[in-house]
């Protein structure tokens, strides 16, 4: 309890009450320049607003977040040695991202995690090594500060963890409504070294298809997470960043001929995109593909199919035959390809397709996706 | 998986499927004479499909895929009609989510869905009466879709709305039933179909008795069949056996789930609710009598056909669309004049195309390995 008793204001001095002494402007002026702490419990408008709370948020809740060298040097843009990343081989890989993932926190990982580990990963697949992000906020009017807190924290662990600098970025606020709670684009620079040429273009007839583990994990995660199904299960989100793995691939002398990492359409996808862009045949074994029971059993009850759910730490890359097992070996003694597969091979014809040989020993077509991936009724 | 793997096992596919080689020789067909076997439901023609297994069998069957493909006959006055109630100021709408890409006549569900409607995907309809309880100041509107598997769900949903005295619920029922489309499909002349794959799930509730009729009366046999890749090759042998021995009946291959008199309580609870309409109009095959199931007047005050002013138009198929063809075996999915040109699964025209269980959008998706296989390769 604070005491209510009245306290006499004391007579002051009288030149003191005409003149405020100069150590007064002093203690202001330090004070308006001291990094703020903000104690809002929730993003306002204010926070956008350009001003002296916008200045706050951006030093007390994102740059510690982030803190890195680059981000101290406090001007409009980040800035790099050219010389510094010409060590790292001799062409620029330049990518961006956009997450709006609802719920904002699920089983295995967040919003904040998915930004960072999305991006390093649409580097990481030209064989580049991800050096630089940048972050751009659009945060909901209303948005509790400790969920921008957590999540932050989060990009700032998993850019540490996977050895990026988030360097320069963006803040605005928008009123309730008009995003959903916080949106997050990402971009990134990555330097390729000058002996990769991965690209979907350069496959090859007899070249073997490999992927680094269980399918679809991510996207049942988040459909159980959205709490609609009313089930419960113990799958968590694969995110993770895939440039280590890929890093010991090149290392061990693997040459991908293409790579690509497993998003949003799921394997069917990223392998229909290979095949055309190749002109050529690759035949999947069905019974090659890694799949958690628990994400079969999901797709059993709903309909779905495990090749078209999405993936956040999942790629498919295609390796000259020869190099096959070696490259499989690699992977499976990296924490993140410890269930790798050889799934299948190219072949010439028919050209531009993707075939799928089940277990029973049929053969079918696995196309892409036309729409969102919708339950069947019956 | 347990209880899946065991109906996907291939050694025991690779013995049915000898088996029913073995079987069309010994009938004598081929090529040119196949036999043309209907599966009814969609979920059959899916399982075709994701294993392979139209590519496995011997040249001398046919499969033609049936209408038992609920999201696919939908007719597109029925859509028009969901959005007309999607479209009221203090509606959610509730539906299943594969229903939201149907075209009706001017847009689906999902389009009306971006533009501002409360559409909202459930995955059975007591989540429906759920959200109406949560939400006693709007008016949830659920979408029954579906034969007999899905209308006894909706049904019990209504009772129970109804013992709550809930007045915010609503069903609109556009369900629809499995006998008098197979008999329209029969009493065809177009209809060139030597024998069924009756469909399990529907027969579950309904039970084997009602298709005796049918069977005798138009000397088809019929299996009623599960949905495993070995269900459907077990019922194949089994409907083969009948050829062979010139019998014509109807048979349980889906005993595990299948009883011959059907589930009691779901039979109440659908004559309890619904009553047959006169004529319902299908996409692809036109007006059948009493294939729809319309609510009872004593409900009325659930039914949303009452609630709300609906158009209730009913559109005929565009002109150049055959899927009644295709439905009744008549012609192929690709020998259809619009077949992957102006109907596809991006912009489908008809019922075939709408939902990936079509056969259209089951050949356009799939059918080009097959075509690739028996066509001469082009020369470069």
């Amino acid at each position: 309890m604070t005491d209510t008793k009245p306290t006499p204001t004391p007579v002051p001095d009288s030149t003191e009450a005409r003149y405020p002494s100069p150590q007064l402007w002093d203690r202001i002026e330090g004070a308006r320049r001291r990094a703020g702490r903000v104690r809002d419990t929730v993003i306002t408008q204010a926070h956008g607003g350009g001003g002296k709370a916008m200045r706050d948020l951006i030093d007390d809740v994102i740059r510690s977040a982030f803190d890195n060298p680059n981000l101290q040097i406090q001007e409009d843009q980040a800035r790099f040695s050219l010389a510094e990343m010409a060590l790292h081989g001799d062409r620029l890989a330049f990518t961006t991202d956009g997450y709006v993932v609802s719920p904002l926190f699920f089983p295995g990982g967040d919003i904040g995690k998915l930004a960072v580990n999305g991006t390093i990963n649409d580097l990481a697949v030209s064989g580049a090594r991800p050096l630089y992000l940048s972050c751009s906020l659009i945060l909901e009017e209303g948005l509790p500060m400790d969920t921008l807190r957590e999540i932050l924290a989060s990009m700032g662990q998993a850019a540490r963890q996977a050895g990026v600098q988030i360097v320069t970025g963006d803040t605005k606020v928008v009123p309730r409504g008009a995003a959903d709670k916080i949106f997050i684009s990402t971009a990134g620079i990555g330097v390729i070294p000058a002996s990769q040429q991965i690209a979907a273009h350069q496959l090859q007839p007899n070249d073997a298809i490999l992927i680094n583990g269980y399918l679809g994990d991510h996207g049942a995660a988040i459909l159980i997470a959205r709490g609609e199904l009313q089930l419960e299960t113990t799958i968590e989100s694969d995110c993770a960043p895939l440039h280590g793995l890929i890093a010991a691939l090149l290392d061990a002398k693997i040459t991908p001929r293409a790579m690509r990492d497993l998003t949003r359409g799921g394997l069917a996808a990223t392998l229909n995109e290979i095949a055309q862009a190749s002109n050529l045949h690759i035949a999947i074994d069905a019974t090659k593909i890694p799949i958690r029971t628990e994400v079969q059993g999901f797709c059993e009850i709903l309909g779905f199919d495990p090749v078209h759910l999405a993936n956040e730490g999942k790629l498919a890359l295609a390796v000259p035959a020869e190099q096959a097992q070696t490259a499989l070996a690699v992977m499976r003694a990296h924490p993140l390809g410890q269930h790798a597969a050889i799934i299948g091979s190219c072949r010439p014809e028919p050209k531009g397709i993707v075939t799928l040989q089940n277990g029973f020993g049929g053969e079918r077509i696995l196309a892409m996706l036309v729409g969102e991936q919708l339950p069947r009724i019956c | 998986m347990k209880y899946v793997d065991e109906f996907r096992d291939p050694a025991t596919g690779q013995q049915l499927l000898q088996q029913i080689a073995r079987q069309v020789r010994e009938l004598g067909r081929d090529a040119q004479h196949p036999l043309k076997i209907m599966e009814v439901c969609g979920g059959h023609t899916h399982t075709l499909f994701k294993f392979g297994i139209e590519s496995m069998l011997p040249e001398g069957i046919e499969m033609v895929h049936g209408p038992g493909c609920p999201v696919c006959v939908l007719p597109v006055g029925c859509v028009d009609d969901a959005i007309a109630i999607a479209t009221q100021p203090n509606v959610i709408f509730t539906t299943y989510g594969d229903t939201l890409r149907v075209p009706g006549s001017q847009k689906s569900l999902l389009q009306c869905k971006a533009e501002g409607a409360d559409i909202r995907t459930v995955y059975s309809p007591s989540d429906a009466l759920a959200l109406a309880r949560q939400s006693p100041d709007r008016d949830v509107v659920f979408f029954g879709i579906g034969f007999e598997t899905t209308a006894p769900s909706a049904a019990l949903t209504l009772l129970q709305a109804h013992e709550e005295g809930l007045s915010n619920f609503f069903l609109f029922s556009t369900h629809i039933t499995i006998i008098p489309t197979l008999q329209a499909l029969l009493d065809d002349p177009l209809l060139q179909i030597d024998g069924f794959i009756g469909p399990g799930h529907v027969t579950m509730v309904i039970g084997v008795e009602p298709y005796l009729a049918l069977c005798e009366a138009h000397h088809k046999p019929i299996v009623i069949s599960g949905f495993e890749p070995l269900d459907l090759l077990q019922s194949l042998v089994m409907l083969l056996e009948q050829f062979q021995t010139g019998r014509c009946t109807v048979e349980n291959q889906y005993k595990r789930v299948v009883q011959n008199s059907g589930n009691r309580i779901a039979q109440q609870a659908l004559e309890k609710v619904f009553l047959p309409r006169e004529r319902f109009e299908w996409r692809g095959l036109g007006s059948i009598p009493n294939s729809g199931l319309q609510i009872r007047p004593e409900y009325a005050h659930l039914d949303a056909e009452k609630r709300f002013l609906l158009p209730s138009r009913s559109v005929p198929d565009p002109k150049a669309c055959q899927c009644g063809e295709v439905l009744k075996g008549a012609i192929k999915p690709w020998q259809c004049k619009v077949f992957g040109t102006a109907c596809t699964p991006e912009t489908p025209i008809g019922a075939c195309m709408v939902s990936s269980e079509g056969a259209c959008a089951a050949y356009y998706n799939y059918g080009r390995l097959a075509t690739t296989r028996t066509l001469p390769q082009e020369r470069p």
